[in-house]
């Protein structure tokens, strides 16, 4: 069960006095119920602090908005410090003369074979000729992982098997590059301990070696505390340009980033979605704060909606419903995708605001009701569900003798059917929103 | 001797014992509690991945304690925290394999995508070699590039059979065929890898489930261990991973990985007081013998010398 930190801090307001200006109490009070949020999402102890501070600063004595409660207005000040903090989206740097090299380092199986094929499949979409190179020798088979991935997205991979020092492989690579005018050359380092001195001295050694335009420290979204030990340590030894957070795609608040962010200032440049290829997304400072105030369970529902539906039918359905052909067929198949997304329940908890009107349903309601919808849908011949308009009163009889149900179930699904039929032509984008309004929830 | 559990988990704790428990240890040396003792408790708490929730919880259980027993000494507030943290890993503590069971045990190993999961049965390996038990090993990430090969490079350098399907095939039928082949060549162990897989994902969390389901049909009782592998990097979300695998698979015990380096896998907590999950092993390190079996004694003291 989720509650938001929105919910959190309107319980407190609620038991608050002050109103129209936050007074130090007030803010106090909702600064404890931040700093919680914060650890919760494994903000750094330190950053916290600091954090808070600051926000508190700003929001002791300031005005709230007529539009806004004391609880919203904290949030938005929260927010915008996140976001201040989280900084600007940042590019790969990319600079000097071709062959641009781009290594990647990061501690034990934080996702950096993975981020390398991934960023060399982007890279090459935007007209880059790149170059993969397998510097891990020790992990096995961490060559045959990097040689797979480069195959099936027909990236060329530079290996040279398990024996040579990995600082040899990546000067070979970058000469292999100039030669054959590769323009991107990308590092996959393997993992290490950032306490662990020898292996540290090894990636000095290949950053002096083939002085890369941008040294990337990949780092899994699930971190805890330690965090920001690790990013110091390896922006110390390697002087990192940037920050790839991985593993995104879970239900981790990811404030390791944060942390990491305020304490080294090393800009976060993508954050990996998911285990396939194409699962690299731009870093996006907003939705990564609402994501560590715990307001990101939205955002975790849009993308589990997005798993589960597939782009090409999602479009097909959008056409079908801006062209008003969308029909009963249709819908029992977008069901059947919703049902993909997990239980109902578990979907519907992720709703920012749901926590506090769930206890009101009735137990399984939700659930059942999907059954019941799918049981009159499935009694109907594939002529009705085309055209639900031929559905006369014997029809209607029929089907409800068929699935179980009654007449005025019948009704009330065909009525929320055309409500729906109407509703979704005027909705632009077709997605989410719609997705479970024609649930009528 | 490779094995040597209680000099390893003493080796890795160096590092830890220094730098942060060390820290509560040099705090907790000092004479009287102050106001300024139970702040610095609980940001140590906090920042060794405990949690807010349960930093609380622990702080002030262990104030109430503190004041019932009129305790005024630091070193005697060190042991009163020192009993809880040891009861909470031990509460549903059970030997690992302790169960009464036939000829053969399954083990499922599962977790989150790069956990420690495949580097952990090479480990586990190990351990039951020293045992003097045979083992077999079942190929079940037949998804991420290469994750057979690299279980297959540790089954070769440890001399142990290895059942493989081809990459993309049913992770079940590579788990049905290995305790087939462990039937028939005598095996005690079967160690079945999983791929990686992040909690949230409701379809591949319930493929688990299909698997689990598998071993159970073909040998009544199996899986007799189903352990999730935390790595101990991880922060608060590791309780919600254990809940959520918990809830798919049965989970019977954790194999805390990567406790080597500076984190100090705190969440670890959490997870043995909401869910009773014990720690079985730890690993300290990416060889098949930087593994010791847990011992939560040993553990705590190690974090307060
Ligand atoms: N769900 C998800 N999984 C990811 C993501 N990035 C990587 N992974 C998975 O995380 C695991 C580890 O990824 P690798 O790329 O092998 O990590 P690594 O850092 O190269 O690991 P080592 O080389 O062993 O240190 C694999 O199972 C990947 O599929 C992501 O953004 N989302
Ligand atoms: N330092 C250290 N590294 C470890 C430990 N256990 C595993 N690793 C390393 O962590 C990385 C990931 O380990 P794997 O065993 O591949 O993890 P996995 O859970 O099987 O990963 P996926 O199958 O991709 O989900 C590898 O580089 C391992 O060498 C440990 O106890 N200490
Ligand atoms: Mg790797
Ligand atoms: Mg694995």
């Amino acid at each position: 069960m989720f509650e938001t930190l929105t919910e959190k801090l309107q319980t407190v307001f609620k038991k608050l006095s002050g109103k129209g200006r936050l007074s130090e109490q007030d803010v106090d009070t909702a600064l404890r119920e931040v700093r919680l949020a914060l650890l919760e999402a494994d903000v750094n102890f330190r950053v916290v602090k600091d954090f808070v501070s600051r926000v508190r600063e700003r929001a002791i004595g300031a005005d709230v908005m007529k539009s806004l409660s004391p609880a919203q207005m904290v949030i938005r000040i929260v927010n915008e410090e996140l976001i201040a903090t989280l900084g600007e989206p940042r590019k790969l740097t990319l600079s000097g003369p071709p062959p641009h090299v781009i290594m990647l380092a990061g501690l034990q199986g934080s996702g950096k074979t993975t981020t390398a094929a991934k960023l060399a499949l982007k890279l090459r979409q935007s007209g880059q000729r790149p170059l993969l190179v397998a510097a891990d020798t020790r992990r096995p088979a961490a060559i045959t992982q990097l040689e797979v991935l480069g195959q099936q997205l027909d990236i060329a991979v530079h290996s040279e098997g398990d024996q040579l020092p990995p600082l040899r492989i990546c000067a070979n690579a970058v000469a292999r590059a100039r030669k054959s005018a590769y323009s991107v050359v990308l590092l996959d380092t393997g993992g290490r301990l950032h306490i662990d001195d020898s292996m540290m001295r090894e990636l000095e050694d290949i950053v002096r070696q083939v002085s890369p335009s941008d040294v990337l420290l990949v780092v899994d979204a699930m971190t805890g505390q330690d965090a920001v030990r690790v990013a110091q340590e390896f922006n110390r030894r390697v002087a990192l340009t940037g920050l790839i957070l991985t593993k995104v795609d879970g239900d981790a608040r990811g404030g390791a980033a944060l942390s990491i962010r305020a304490v080294t200032g090393v800009p976060i440049i993508y954050m990996g979605v998911g285990e396939k290829t194409d699962a690299l997304e731009a870093f996006l400072p907003d939705r990564l704060a609402s994501r560590i105030l715990g307001m990101g369970d939205m955002l975790t529902l849009i993308e589990r909606a997005e798993a589960a539906f597939d782009q090409e039918q999602a479009q097909k359905m959008e056409q079908k419903l801006r062209t008003a052909t969308f029909d009963l067929e249709d819908f029992l198949e977008q069901m059947q995708q919703v049902k993909k997304m997990g239980p109902l329940e578990q979907v519907l908890e992720m709703l920012p605001g749901f926590a506090s009107i769930k206890d009101q349903l009735p137990e399984e309601v939700t659930g059942k009701q999907m059954k019941r919808v799918e049981a009159i849908i499935r009694s109907m011949t594939p002529e009705e569900r085309r055209n639900p308009r031929i559905i006369d009163s014997s029809r209607k009889r029929r089907v409800a003798r068929g699935s179980g149900t009654t007449v005025s179930q019948v009704n009330q699904l065909l009525n929320q059917f055309r409500q729906m039929q109407r509703m979704m032509k005027q909705l632009s984008s077709g997605r989410l929103p719609g997705v479970l309004g024609r649930f009528g929830l | 001797m490779i094995f040597r559990r209680s000099n390893k988990l003493q080796d890795s704790l160096t590092r830890t014992r220094q730098s942060f428990f060390g820290r509560i240890a040099g705090l907790l040396g000092q004479s009287d509690i102050t106001e300024q003792t139970w702040e610095e408790l609980e940001a140590l708490l906090i920042q060794a991945d405990v949690g807010a929730n349960t930093t609380i919880e622990l702080v002030d259980a262990l104030r109430e304690q503190v004041a019932r027993d009129r305790v005024h000494r630091a070193g005697e507030m060190q042991a009163l925290l020192k009993g809880q943290l040891v009861a909470m890993l031990q509460a549903n503590g059970h030997a690992y394999l302790g169960g009464e069971g036939g000829p053969l045990s399954v083990v499922l190993i599962v977790g989150v995508n790069g956990s420690g999961k495949t580097t952990s049965i090479a480990k586990l390996v190990r351990y039951h070699q020293q045992q003097g038990e045979k083992v077999l090993l079942a190929a079940g990430d037949t998804f991420r590039a290469a994750a057979i090969d690299q279980l297959a490079v540790w089954a070769d350098r440890l001399g142990v059979d290895l059942i493989a399907h081809q990459p993309g095939a049913d992770p079940g039928a590579v788990l049905y065929d290995a305790i087939h082949a462990a039937q028939s060549r005598r095996a005690d162990v079967v160690i079945a890898d999983t791929a990686g897989r992040l909690h949230t994902k409701h379809n591949l969390m319930q493929e688990l489930g299909k698997i689990h389901k598998v071993a159970a049909k073909q040998l009544p009782g199996a899986p007799h261990e189903t352990i999730l592998v935390l790595d101990a990097t991880t922060g608060q979300n590791g309780l919600a991973q254990a809940r959520t695998f918990g809830e798919a698979v049965d989970v019977t015990g954790m194999f805390l990985a990567k406790l080597d380096g500076t984190a100090k896998g705190g969440i670890a907590f959490a997870v043995a007081r909401e869910l009773g999950l014990p720690i079985l092993f730890v690993g300290t390190g990416e060889r098949a013998e930087d593994i010791a079996e847990f011992d939560a004694e040993e553990f705590v003291d190690g974090l307060f010398e």
